[in-house]
């Protein structure tokens, strides 16, 4: 599980083929215009890149997160935007697999992981951010539907998307009193609002969702009533593991770009890499992601392996994500002032890498699981 | 309609080629293999004359050791939808074969196969002969058409477009039951999908010997060689460029016609 298994390099050698002929071209353009394509999307799914842990019975690979996570940071080593796109895409599968029924499945689960469909997960809302378990969308029984009204922020392929899955509150205060859904892009009481302006992955669409009288028929509820949190929570866990994945992918790609120039550059008569000022940051910047790496893998083939490895995976979250914001930011430095200019990524790199620490869970919210893990195993 | 592709394992084009020490041939450990790319071309306009429903399948050949496989596996994984069958000719008898020999090896495949249509590269990037394809159709009897950049396949006939060179270009028609070498243009290679690679992994390679083709083992092989390699040697250092110094552009401009003409001499 160290390094890539012969799987893991071939589809490694694709992924990157991929990504770099169908999202290489516009992935400057992209951002600075923050244009989504999802013709991209549906041309990476076409090269098997959005159902990579779907199982082949539906259409998928059939493989691990082990090998998912070799595709994502293929993925983003050219855009993170669309690495995010794929992971979050992934997010409905990941919970049809798990408590989607044969019908759910049948219907959704094919054309999400063949990426002719753009799934996205709608928890977040303008009140309720870390504190998710506070939603206030409700979805309300009526006859043999239920009615959704409220407003979801921040979501991903908001307006794009084909399928959501929403969190919405069918019964009391807290956690307990949340399901989840299944709601088709195009249904009626379903509208979008603002779509945010961001600092970074300006590729990727965040858009505000808005339910006014949404009925979808009570079939679309996943899993039971009152095991809303559970399905979401469950995901993110998965979820985490994907964007440490991503993050990955960003580091190295911002490793790339500022080992090469520091070879290339000459002051002072010297190439900078032999300064130790600038060798030992690189030093640093390798040796961090190399770390991240070896989490996320191990998140990964715990996943795998069926063993319990939410712990794990909101270390890997963690420390993959910080150390992308490290490590693209030192590369800014390393190109000194042509880093902070459009003209080369690695500025767009640290942009990307900043969102990593505050989506699926902030940073804060992967220390609090870890130190209350820490609490239930040391407390007497 | 059969098609069949001959896809020949090479060096990456961007491989840094060293001679080994008896200069017998090239070292290999640090090279990273691929398809030979205009054998690329070839595979490509396979695969799209079996999705287009013209021909009805498609056979991958190649003649090489079992390391060659990987790249059939490239091919089949490309090819995937067009489902491939892929073989491999490999046998003892067949270690130093000249291009005359790996050309009768061939043409013994392509005709066990029952392969209509060859399309292959219009040569190989590594030793650049551009031999066997030709041999091969003059074994097998059949028409060749070489630097074919654009190919229509309409029933028992075919119309390629071969490059002339200064814009030329040479229209040509042929029964089906050909040879065709492909050039760059003819169309853009597809990559490998996930799902191909996966299915190229169970994908079934067939080996087949002197034996199963039916050759007289002396017809190929070293012993049967007319042509031998005698030494490889790198191309010599090219001399390095000379920056001419100057105070302005015209002293620049005076000391590079004094150079064209006095050390240069071709002024
Ligand atoms: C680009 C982008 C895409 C997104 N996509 C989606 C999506 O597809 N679906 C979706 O549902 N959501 C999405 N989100 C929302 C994201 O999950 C939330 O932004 C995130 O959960 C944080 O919530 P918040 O923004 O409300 O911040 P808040 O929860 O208000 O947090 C503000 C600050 O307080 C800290 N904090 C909060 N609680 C604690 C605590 N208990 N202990 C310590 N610190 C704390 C946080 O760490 C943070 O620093 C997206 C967000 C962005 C920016």
């Amino acid at each position: 599980m160290f390094v890539d298994t012969e799987t893991q390099a071939d589809l490694r050698e694709a992924a990157r083929q991929a990504a770099e002929s169908i999202l290489g071209p516009s992935v400057k353009a992209d951002d600075e215009s923050e244009t989504y394509r999802k013709d991209l999307f549906a041309a990476l799914g076409e090269a098997g890149l959005c159902g990579v842990s779907t199982s082949e019975e539906f259409g998928g690979l059939g493989l691990g997160y082990s090998e998912y996570i070799v595709v994502l940071e293929e993925i983003a080593k050219v855009s993170s935007s669309y690495a995010v796109s794929v992971a979050v895409s992934g997010l409905p599968q990941v919970i049809l697999a798990a408590y989607g029924n044969q019908a759910q499945k049948e219907k959704w689960l094919p054309g999400l992981a063949a990426g002719e469909l753009l799934g996205a997960f709608a928890l977040s809302e303008p009140e309720s951010g870390s504190d998710a378990g506070s939603l206030s969308t409700t979805a309300v029984r009526d006859g043999d539907d239920f009615v959704l009204n409220g407003t979801k922020f921040w979501i991903t392929h908001g307006g794009y998307a084909d399928i959501y899955v929403v969190m919405a509150r069918t019964g009391g205060p807290g956690s307990k009193g949340v399901s989840a859904f299944l709601v088709p892009g195009d249904a009626e009481g379903l509208s979008f609002g603002k779509k945010e302006e961001k600092m970074g992955m300006r590729a990727s669409p965040t858009v505000e969702l808005i339910f006014e009288d949404c009925r979808v028929p009570a079939s679309s509820m996943l899993h039971n009533e009152g095991q809303g949190m559970h399905v979401a929570l469950s995901a993110l866990d998965s979820g985490r593991i994907t964007i440490a994945a991503t993050a990955n992918g960003l580091s190295q790609a911002a490793l790339d770009v500022a080992a090469k120039y520091a070879t290339e550059r000459r002051q002072f008569r010297k190439q900078i890499i032999d300064f130790q000022g600038v060798g030992f940051m690189l030093a640093d910047m390798a040796a961090d992601l190399e770390a991240a790496r070896l989490l996320v893998r191990k998140a990964a083939w715990l996943k795998d392996e069926g063993q319990s490895f939410s712990t794990i995976a909101a270390m890997a979250k963690l420390k993959a994500t910080d150390t992308a914001m490290k490590v693209t930011t030192d590369a800014v430095q390393v190109l000194g002032g042509y880093g902070y200019t459009r003209e080369y990524p690695v500025e767009r790199f640290m942009r990307d890498a900043k969102v990593m620490q505050i989506v699926e869970g902030t940073n804060q919210i992967q220390r609090l699981v870890l130190a209350r893990a820490l609490k239930r195993k040391y407390e007497a | 309609m059969k098609i069949g592709v001959l896809l020949k394992q090479v060096p990456a084009s961007d491989s840094r080629i060293k001679i080994n020490g008896d200069q017998t041939g090239i070292v290999t450990d640090d090279i990273k293999w691929e398809i030979n790319p205009y054998d690329e071309f070839a595979l490509e306009a396979g695969i799209q004359l079996v999705e287009g429903k013209i021909a009805s399948s498609l056979v991958l050949i190649s003649l090489g050791g079992k390391d060659a496989e990987a790249r059939i596996k490239d091919g089949i994984a490309r090819g995937v939808k067009a489902k491939p069958e892929a073989i491999r000719l490999d046998d003892a008898a067949f270690a130093g074969s000249d291009p005359l020999g790996e050309a009768r090896i061939i043409a013994a495949a392509i005709q066990k196969a029952g392969i209509d249509l060859l399309l292959t590269g219009k040569q190989a990037i590594d030793d650049d002969n551009a031999q066997v394809p030709a041999m091969v159709a003059e074994l097998l009897d059949r028409p060749q058409v070489t630097f074919v950049e654009q190919l229509e396949v309409a029933g028992d006939s075919l119309t390629a477009h071969r490059v002339m060179g200064g814009g030329q270009v040479d229209v040509v028609m042929s029964p089906v039951q050909a040879v065709v070498t492909c050039d760059k243009g003819l169309n853009s290679p597809r990559f490998a999908s996930l799902p191909g690679i996966m299915k190229a992994k169970r994908a079934k390679i067939a080996v087949w010997g002197a034996a199963d083709l039916g050759l007289d083992a002396g017809t190929v092989g070293a012993g049967a060689a007319v042509v031998s390699e005698g030494a490889y040697r790198l191309p010599a250092d090219r001399p390095s460029g000379k920056i001419i110094e100057g105070a302005d552009a015209a002293a620049k401009v005076k000391e590079l016609v004094r150079l064209l003409r006095d050390e240069a001499k071709v002024l």
